[in-house]
């Protein structure tokens, strides 16, 4: 039975508070806010250099910065923070104590070992193979050492989420069912037992073979395992932002889901399907059959983009809801105007839904379809689409909820208010520019990962339109802007934790983190007697003309190209 | 006033759905599995795509 | 609210939303039909990526470029000299990936269909036809056999695509689609 001694009751929610769990969310979080700073810096450098009037740095830095990038932001950010939401939803929010905190601490430390024994064989400058590192191109051992390392780390701490999760049903701490958020860690926690896996299958062999002990990987069976990995991760993402939406849209506004039952449905689909869209990367590869490439790329019959689709519905929906029991009934969007633009956990959280929604998910789907995926294999497409939704979705959407853990785990208020509530929006845009501009550079053709699009000293000559020199220098420029959100995140959420004023138990009423709930009302959800949600209506009205006009545009591009079979 | 809501809201979790001895039916009860759930969520992507995948790759032939 | 068990000890059974019902038929169409699509196209659609493939031992591979190379070549080009080959139209056209060029330069007719043969003889490559816009991925060891018809006569370029160490981008190959 849990010890009463290592509990706090949060003076914000009532929730009592293990504290072993709250030290290992702040250990995970700062970790993987680190990566951020890191990986987001160098990424602005990989975002000037592509800039071709800049083209910052030399093209051997180049490719070791962008393999720095791809790794710090796309693996080590995300894992770091996406163990303390497992934590957080699991510990706190089923008042439950945590598993084995001593175990947890030991995958932090492999975790943090890991991801500094990779960063320093991507500095060292003989690993600069990319974040995929496809083979035969070869690292030094150390650099998948240091990716294993991280992964058996990461592995711990969701045996450590689910074995919590046994102790909390176990000790009684909930009745019924696990709230709907902790279902969404859980479909994250589910995805990436997947994601580590896979990645110790196929990054086992390739360190033995860096180490000259294997002779030979075959490169189409690397791949094929490899993305199991390498896109599972991103679905991890997808599925932990998803969750945080809903956490979010609940502290602050008190919203609830529509309905438990749909949302929950949703979040099946990506346990069953949503890995499987690994197919994505291989969609241009040799041999591999188009019936694998079909049923797999599609997530079997598009089953969990229906699951995003409907997330798309519910959470706006359960905002509008909440809005409308608080009053804001006038037309089909006072909710929307009137909703708390302001707090920047809100105003994060509302943009990344759109951004990721708009941008990510309907460009996914399109470059995701076999044949479409021709137009736009390994241009800066591929990269744009998967800003849209790592960064402007998944990362804004950390971003956001960090300003509701920095009050409520660290008992800190904000530092730089005004600023926080400037900051979403200043990076939020970047991100959408990084991702719209590549996004148009790769539809004309621009290759992804590529040093010099001006092709100086090569053997021939060839020039891509000028629109693209356009679209890589404004890509430049939302870097930039991005960066500048970055930073301003990076200083607002260091300095609050350091020097932030000590966030006293009366501070619930003065300066709430919690959003006052819309009454009792908001209580009695889903069914009959839920409010019409007009707003919400005309929303993914949008979105779908706007998914179904594209998607038929891509097609067409297509019909347009050399005939091939 | 805040604080009341929120336990109010937590603390009627056994509360009005149903009654205490309606079966839970069982879609509710495979969404409370977490175990399954795990189970499933890595079976079907081995199979699907992983081996799938790997005896695509196999089965390529030499060419001629 | 999201963050607590639901209220209801069994939520199964609430009814749902009327729109969210209409929401979820709507998805389950457009799903339908974005799968249908990718059939569909493989039917009537011109663009679709060959299955054919073979394992091939790269150097079987370039014996068999340098033998077209050999018979072909019209003309040299480039700073490093390239052969420019034209094959018969409806013959079997080789295309080597290499670090870090694309061999040889290809010379082929319009509205003629070709057996393009792609693969590496070293590390992975991409292969991107600018400006028409074709991007394939080129292993070492697989040769994927693509049946290719040039529907506009030009230059174009083979960008490649796929990072393949410090020499990558200056990697770039050539076709001429000739009338």
């Amino acid at each position: 039975m849990a010890d009463a001694t290592l509990f706090r009751t949060c003076p914000d929610t009532g929730l009592p508070v293990h504290l072993p769990a709250q030290r290992l969310i702040k250990a995970n979080a700062v970790a993987g806010v680190l990566a951020l700073a890191l990986g987001g810096l160098q990424g602005l450098m990989v975002a000037l250099t592509r800039w071709p009037d800049l083209q910052l740095l030399p093209a051997e830095a180049f490719y070791t910065m962008l393999t720095g990038h791809g790794l710090n932001v796309l693996l080590f950010w995300i894992i770091f923070f996406e163990v303390a939401i497992l934590y957080f939803a699991s510990a706190i929010l089923l008042k439950s104590r945590l598993a084995a905190p001593n175990l947890a601490w030991v995958g932090f430390v492999l975790m943090a070992v890991g991801a500094l024994t990779t960063n320093y064989a991507v500095f060292q400058g003989d690993s600069s193979v990319m974040f995929t590192s496809y083979v035969p191109m070869r690292a030094s051992p150390l650099f998948y050492l240091g990716i294993i390392l991280f992964a058996v780390g990461a592995l711990i701490g969701c045996f450590i989420f689910f074995a919590t999760l046994v102790i909390a049903k176990d000790e009684k701490t909930y009745e019924g069912s696990i709230p709907l958020v902790t279902f969404g860690a859980l479909t994250a926690a589910i995805i990436a037992v997947f994601t580590i896996a896979s990645g110790a299958i196929i990054l086992i062999p390739t360190l033995l073979w860096s180490l000259d002990l294997i002779p030979e990987i075959d490169p189409l069976l690397y791949k094929v395992i490899w993305w199991a990995m390498g896109h599972s991760s991103q679905q991890i993402n997808v599925s932990a932002h998803v969750a945080v939406w809903y956490c979010i849209a609940a502290m602050v506004l008190g919203a609830k889901p529509l309905s438990e039952k749909v949302s929950r449905m949703a979040f099946l689909m990506y346990i069953l399907f949503l890995q499987i869209a690994s197919a994505h990367h291989l969609l241009v590869e040799p041999g591999i059959s188009s019936n694998w490439k079909i049923f797999n790329t599609s997530y079997a019959l598009y089953l969990a983009v229906v699951g995003s689709m409907i997330h798309g519905l519910s959470v706006p929906g359960a905002v509008e809801a909440a809005q409308r029991r608080r009053g804001f009934t006038r037309g089909a969007f006072e909710w929307l105007r009137k909703a708390p633009w302001g707090n920047p956990a809100f105003a994060g959280m509302f943009t990344s839904l759109v951004y990721f929604g708009f941008l990510g998910g309907i460009s996914g789907v399109v470059m995701g379809a076999e044949q479409l995926n021709l137009i736009m294999h390994n241009t800066l497409y591929v990269p744009g689409h998967f800003h849209a939704t790592v960064v402007a979705g998944t990362t804004l959407a950390f971003m956001a909820i960090t300003y509701l853990v920095v009050p409520l785990i660290w008992r800190r208020e904000i530092m730089f208010p005004t600023l926080a509530k400037w900051q979403p929006y200043i990076f939020g845009l970047g991100a959408a520019g990084i991702s719209l501009f590549m996004m148009g550079a790769g539809t004309l053709g621009v290759s992804r990962r590529h040093w010099d699009i001006n092709f100086t000293d090569a053997a021939l000559s060839f020039s891509y339109p000028d629109t693209a020199f356009l679209m890589m220098a404004l890509n430049g420029l939302s870097g930039l802007l991005a960066a500048i959100g970055g930073v301003m995140f990076v200083v607002i959420v260091v300095s609050s934790i350091l020097f932030g004023k000590k966030r006293g138990d009366d501070a619930a009423e003065t300066n709430p983190v919690i959003g006052v709930g819309g009454g009792q009302a908001v209580a009695s959800y889903g069914s009959e007697g839920t409010l019409k949600l007009p707003g919400t209506m005309i929303l993914v009205g949008v979105f779908f003309i706007a998914f179904f006009l594209y998607y038929w545009v891509n097609w067409k591009y297509l019909s347009e190209v050399w005939p091939l079979s | 006033m805040r604080e009341r809501n929120i336990r109010s809201s937590a603390e009627t979790g056994s509360g009005s759905g149903g009654t205490g001895d309606e079966p839970v039916p069982f879609m509710q009860r495979l969404l409370d599995n977490h175990w399954l759930l795990l189970l499933l969520g890595v079976a079907i992507p081995a199979v699907l795509y992983v081996i799938w995948g790997v005896m695509e790759v196999a089965q390529i032939p030499l060419a001629q | 609210m999201a963050i607590f068990p639901p209220e209801k000890r069994i939520w199964w059974k609430e009814p749902l939303h009327g729109f969210e019902l209409v929401w979820i038929g709507i998805c389950l169409v457009w799903a339908i039909v974005m799968f249908g699509t990718m059939i569909v196209w493989h039917v009537i659609g011109e663009q679709n990526l060959s299955n054919t493939a073979y394992r091939i031992d790269p150097d079987v591979f370039a014996a068999r470029t340098e033998a077209m190379v050999t018979q072909y070549t019209v003309r040299e080009e480039g700073d490093t000299g390239i052969p420019v080959v034209h094959p018969p139209a409806g013959s079997d056209v080789y295309l080597q990936a290499s670090l870090w060029q694309w061999y040889p330069i290809l010379e082929l007719e319009k509205d003629k269909e070709y057996r393009l043969h792609l693969s590496s003889i070293d590390w992975q490559h991409g292969f991107s036809l600018q400006p028409t816009n074709i991007n394939v991925q080129v292993h070492p060891g697989y040769e994927m056999v693509i049946t290719l018809k040039p529907n506009k006569a030009g230059e174009f370029g083979i960008v490649c695509n796929e990072f393949c160490g410090i020499g990558h981008h200056n990697m770039l190959g050539r076709i001429y689609v000739v009338e």
